[in-house]
């Protein structure tokens, strides 16, 4: 099972999926931003999914889980660079991402998570 | 045409990506490659949850007009599936998923066909078509 590496930049948790996920894989990447979000106190998460070529209901419903997960931190989840074929699919699986933020790239998510700080400070 | 186990996470991932190959070098397009591919993990999934592990079954088909398309089956010899309607319902969920593996994934498929019965395993067949 590939482990997912999240890196802190200032208030913010940064993870990019670079592997094709597997189900356990998954699992362990919301365990370990649990545990990354009550060690360092991030204010937000941004996940990169550039490098995911499916997000089916599992993945999905995990993506959703983090986010409120997150939540409960009060931590604010953008999901960022989801490819177009990856969001028509999403779409018609019928799945919505609840829980979380989706932005185009990681500038923009940094954008959206800084305006909530803003906005909160 | 490839036959490959479908035993464990790994082999879901295993699963995807010969899908992802064989639809590829058939010219489907990325969307329907990337429709096709998710259809695959969410039926490969079932198999392996539901049906306790099985197998899945790549190939390329030819359509009466000629167009190309990439068929896949997958079998088990799990419980079956009681009441196949109920099952093809957005929403109805046997417990864990949120009830979108089956319906889901018929809507991202040109061809969908599910056979089951009760303690005689599940088996669905579906098919992309290029354009």
């Amino acid at each position: 099972m590939d482990q997912v590496p999240i890196l802190k930049i200032g208030q913010t948790l940064f993870v990019s999926i670079q592997i094709d996920l597997q189900d356990d894989s998954v699992i362990r990447l919301q365990e370990d931003l649990a545990e990354e979000l009550t060690a360092t106190g991030a204010r937000g998460v941004i996940i990169d999914i550039t490098g995911v070529e499916i997000v089916d209901s599992f993945i999905g419903r995990m993506l959703s889980t983090i986010g409120s997960i997150s939540r409960l931190f009060d931590a604010e989840t953008v999901i960022v660079g989801m490819r177009p074929a990856v969001a028509i699919t999403l779409t018609e699986l019928g799945l919505s991402l609840n829980g979380v933020r989706t932005a185009l790239n990681a500038e923009k998510g940094l954008e959206i998570l800084n305006g909530k700080s803003r906005l909160n400070g | 045409m490839d036959e490959l186990p479908i035993r464990s996470g790994d082999d879901v991932v295993r699963v995807r990506q010969q899908v992802r190959t064989t639809a590829a070098e058939n010219g489907l397009s990325l969307v329907d490659q990337t429709k096709l591919v998710t259809a695959a993990s969410e039926l490969a999934r079932n198999t392996l949850v539901h049906g306790g592990g099985g197998t899945a079954r790549v190939e390329v088909v030819k359509s009466p007009t000629g167009r190309t398309g990439v068929k896949l089956r997958f079998t088990d010899e799990g419980p079956g599936i009681a009441d196949i309607g109920l099952a093809l319902t957005d929403g109805w969920s046997s417990g864990t998923g949120l009830g979108l593996g089956l319906s889901g994934s018929r809507r991202l498929v040109d061809e969908f066909e599910l056979s089951s019965q009760p303690g005689a395993g599940t088996s669905v067949v579906v098919v992309k078509w290029s354009r």
